[in-house]
């Protein structure tokens, strides 16, 4: 999908990035914990989460996030904005909750980052 | 290059606001010196995981790197108080994290753990009540 497609589908605002909408994504990662997100999230991968503060925005840069989708209808204060457009980074703000956006997502086909945590070290892939 | 390209940056500690600035500026600064793909991944990864580790534990700490043609050679000392028990500092999950980290979405015991996935060579030297010194290597 692309982040056109992700803006509709979700009925999300664009806060920053509005330009960079034509990017394709192919997989997700859902999380609060950031420092999941440094572990587990691929390249090109969407974030999805309902924090706001400007270390999302510059975790999305180190592990080359295509964008941040944040959700629970929460608007980040402006200073993750500004990051956000001095890197480059897509961000959207959409009503549906966590479960509900990843769910509409995987629906029409983007994935996870992961399949599974097995243990220490000891990732499934898809 | 055979020297090596070295640089430092310095992290303040207790500075969350500022948290990964230090990182999100290295990125930048190593892609412009020719890095990319998984190599700059993994490298931005582990010096992101130390930058803050250093602002939650230490007072201050400092990022040491050196780039040469075969690898990236990161030193990531601190003043913090030290590990008591490095096995158990590396589990996963692990962590000494207090609630104003947590709320930043960080301390989930994942940061030595992903810095060493991160590295190809990795080392902890620790000293209670002195500091920490992280030595990591990322073949390029």
């Amino acid at each position: 999908m692309t982040l056109h497609e992700i803006r509709e589908l979700l009925d999300a605002r664009v806060l920053a990035g509005g330009n960079h909408l034509d990017v394709e994504v192919k997989t997700a990662f859902s999380a609060d914990l950031m420092s999941d997100v440094l572990a587990f999230a691929k390249p090109g991968s969407i974030m999805i989460t309902g924090l706001t503060n400007p270390q999302i925005v510059r975790i999305a840069s180190i592990v080359d996030n295509s964008a941040i989708l944040i959700v629970r209808g929460k608007i980040p204060p402006d200073e993750t904005i500004t990051l956000a457009e001095e890197l480059e980074i897509p961000v959207l703000s959409t009503k549906y909750i966590l479960f509900e956006a990843s769910g509409r997502l995987y629906a029409n086909g983007i994935v996870g980052c992961v399949r599974k945590i097995e243990g220490p070290g000891s990732v499934v892939p898809l | 290059m055979s020297q090596g390209y070295k640089f430092s940056f310095p992290v303040k500690g207790d500075n969350f606001d500022d948290a990964g600035k230090a990182s999100v500026e290295i990125k930048r600064f190593l892609k412009g010196l020719g890095i990319t793909g998984d190599v700059l991944r993994r490298t931005a990864i582990a010096i992101y995981e130390s930058e803050v580790n250093i602002i939650s534990y230490a007072r201050q700490g400092n990022i040491n790197i050196c780039v040469t043609d075969a690898s990236i050679l990161i030193n990531i000392r601190d003043n913090g108080p030290g590990i008591t028990d490095i096995e158990q500092a590396m589990k996963q999950g692990y962590s000494t994290a207090d609630d104003h980290i947590r709320e930043m979405g960080f301390g989930a015991g994942m940061g030595l753990f992903n810095i060493k996935n991160c590295s190809d060579d990795f080392e902890i030297l620790s000293e209670v009540n002195r500091g920490t010194l992280l030595k990591i290597s990322i073949n390029r």
